[in-house]
């Protein structure tokens, strides 16, 4: 700042400055950071048959104030094995499909850097166009693939390849394909990015002290684009563990997924604190990949 | 022989890939024109889906309000997003960087049934203590939207702030432009495209979502998602494929309009190097 400017205008750039910061700081903080504070404060909560149903927290009467605190919720949770068994089916789903995605995705990315660069954007917009459409209509789409009737089974019948049709919707197998379609492009883009800044000269660096190719790739480009993969996987897992619709479309009974109980506990059983417990859990299991996504985000953010 | 060793492992997962990603979209498509019921038997070419689709006024009603709640939605959050990125790339260290900077990033990756819980929890907790909103509907499922948009917004704009020259910036400060007036005068029309990029980005995430929205809507409103989703989960519905191709329809022109446009500026930028070079 100028010395010469007087101290009233410092003084008017200083809170012009803060006003500026406090803008989405509150806003944030208030839709965001609140929010999560009451999901904690409900998990802690009783059930209540009351609007909204749960009971108080805090409580004063008769002069002193009683405060119930209720881990009741976690301790149910824990002894009832249906929310162990969903939590455990969707970290393993989610798993399975970031590595299905990570190994279709990562040489679609190399392929699409290599491109020639006037096919490059073209292609970037091909990757990125059905995320753009709808996201339930892209899982529905399988709905109409996958069924017993469906094209897939009518196709390998009319062939004559098998006698009765494979039962392929509401299994795990349906839903790894619904999670693996709708976040294939959250893993391509990335990994994309980071291949496309890629330094050439250290490939040609590589290839001159007489590295082979897949020596190269396994020694230069992968260890290089590990952000790309860190961005990528944790875009697909931690949405995937959280998921709520590709479960209850192309998923079974036996597909348990914490999204869908969580959905299933508050809407059809009512039963909030139970609800936000589920959600406190849920956020703890994740806690590791996202401040992992986060660290890399903020590097990136600089 | 150039021609085959361009055919390598990484470009056939790609063409492969891209096959994925369409073969599906491809046959909804192919369906909304079956004369059928049965969505999966073929019986002849037909339109007669696309005319329920617009009789349909249930669908027609929830696309008008899904389109409201994504234009207000996209519009707040390129204020809100554009401020944070602004915040975060321009200013030095102050209090609280840290604390916005999470809170910007965290709502991309949380999961949607955590942020759609949290907010109603919020709202009925307003509710109970200021009387607002007494009934959710267009303005929680707005506030909502605008709330995980602007964390798209911010990281598309803080990008594109990145690259942009802080030279122009700074000489228009040093010439005596006050902060404000630099931000609109210089830095905003700079930044414009990435504007542009990240209102459509957030339009079409608000349009889309429907875990969010379900948790914070009340009784009055229902979005598109919330209507095909409530429709979807009894089985296929060939007004539901017609309805689809609507949709990959508008967003495939879009995108056509969007790939000429880059590629035309490109051209011209290139052309425009070139008379640098040659003059």
């Amino acid at each position: 700042m100028k010395p010469s400017r007087s101290s009233a205008l410092l003084k008017r750039l200083q809170l012009g400055r803060r006003a500026v910061i406090a803008l989405p700081l509150v806003w944030l903080a208030l839709f965001f950071l609140l929010p999560f504070a009451l999901v904690l404060k409900i998990s802690l909560s009783d059930a209540a048959v009351a609007i909204p149903p749960y009971g108080p927290l805090l409580e004063y009467a008769d002069q002193t104030l009683h405060v119930f605190l209720n881990v009741g919720n976690y301790i149910f949770l824990l002894s009832d094995s249906l929310y162990i068994a969903a939590y455990w089916g969707s970290v393993k789903t989610a798993f399975i499909s970031t590595a299905a995605c990570l190994l279709i995705g990562y040489p679609m990315a190399y392929a699409m850097a290599r491109a020639p660069a006037r096919w490059q954007l073209l292609l970037l917009l091909l990757v990125m166009l059905p995320s753009w459409t709808s996201f339930l209509i892209r899982v529905y789409a399988w709905m109409g693939i996958l069924s017993n009737s469906g094209l897939i089974n009518n196709l390998l019948m009319g062939l004559g390849l098998i006698e009765s049709p494979l039962r392929m919707m509401n299994t795990q197998f349906a839903v790894t394909i619904g999670i693996v379609y709708a976040y294939l492009p959250f893993m391509v883009l990335p990994l994309y990015a980071h291949l496309t800044r890629l330094d050439n000269s250290l490939l040609e660096a590589a290839a001159d002290l007489g590295s082979r190719k897949l020596n190269t790739f396994f020694k230069v480009t992968l260890p290089l684009s590990m952000g790309g993969i860190v961005a990528g996987s944790m875009l697909v897992f931690i949405p995937a563990v959280g998921e709520f619709v590709i479960p209850e479309l192309l998923g079974g009974p036996d597909t348990l997924m914490i999204g869908k109980v969580l959905w299933e506990e508050f809407f059809l059983n009512r039963d909030w604190p139970v609800a936000s417990a589920l959600a406190i859990v849920m956020l703890l299991l994740l806690l590791v990949p996202i401040v992992w996504f986060h660290r890399y985000q903020s590097r990136e953010l600089g | 022989m150039r021609f085959v060793r361009r055919i390598n492992f990484s470009t056939v997962m790609l063409v492969l890939g891209l096959l994925f990603l369409y073969l599906p979209m491809v046959v909804l498509v192919v369906y909304s024109f079956n004369e059928s019921k049965l969505v999966t038997v073929w019986s002849g070419f037909s339109t007669k889906w696309y005319g329920e689709l617009f009789r349909d006024q249930q669908i027609l009603s929830a696309v008008w309000t899904s389109l409201k709640i994504a234009f207000f939605a996209a519009s707040m959050a390129v204020c809100l997003g554009t401020v944070a990125a602004f915040v975060m790339t321009r200013y030095g260290h102050f209090r609280g960087k840290t604390a916005l900077s999470s809170m910007v990033t965290a709502p991309l990756v949380m999961p949607e049934v955590i942020t759609g819980l949290s907010l109603l929890l919020l709202f009925v907790q307003m509710a109970q203590i200021t009387g607002w909103p007494a009934d959710r509907g267009m303005a929680t499922i707005w506030i909502a939207h605008t709330t995980f948009c602007s964390a798209y917004v911010a990281v598309v704009v803080a990008a594109r702030l990145r690259e942009v020259d802080r030279s122009i910036e700074e000489a228009a400060m040093d010439l005596g432009s006050p902060p404000l007036k630099t931000f609109f005068l210089i830095t905003l029309p700079i930044i414009a495209p990435a504007l542009a990029a990240g209102w459509l980005l957030a339009f079409t995430l608000s349009l889309d979502d429907l875990v969010i929205a379900s948790f914070v809507s009340g009784p009055g409103a229902n979005t598109l998602p919330m209507v095909v989703f409530s429709s979807v989960r009894l089985g296929v519905s060939p007004k539901i494929n017609a309805l689809a191709t609507l949709i990959i329809l508008v967003v495939s022109l879009a995108t056509l309009l969007a790939w000429f446009f880059m590629r035309r500026s490109e051209t011209k930028r290139k052309l425009a190097l070139k008379q640098d070079d040659t003059a």
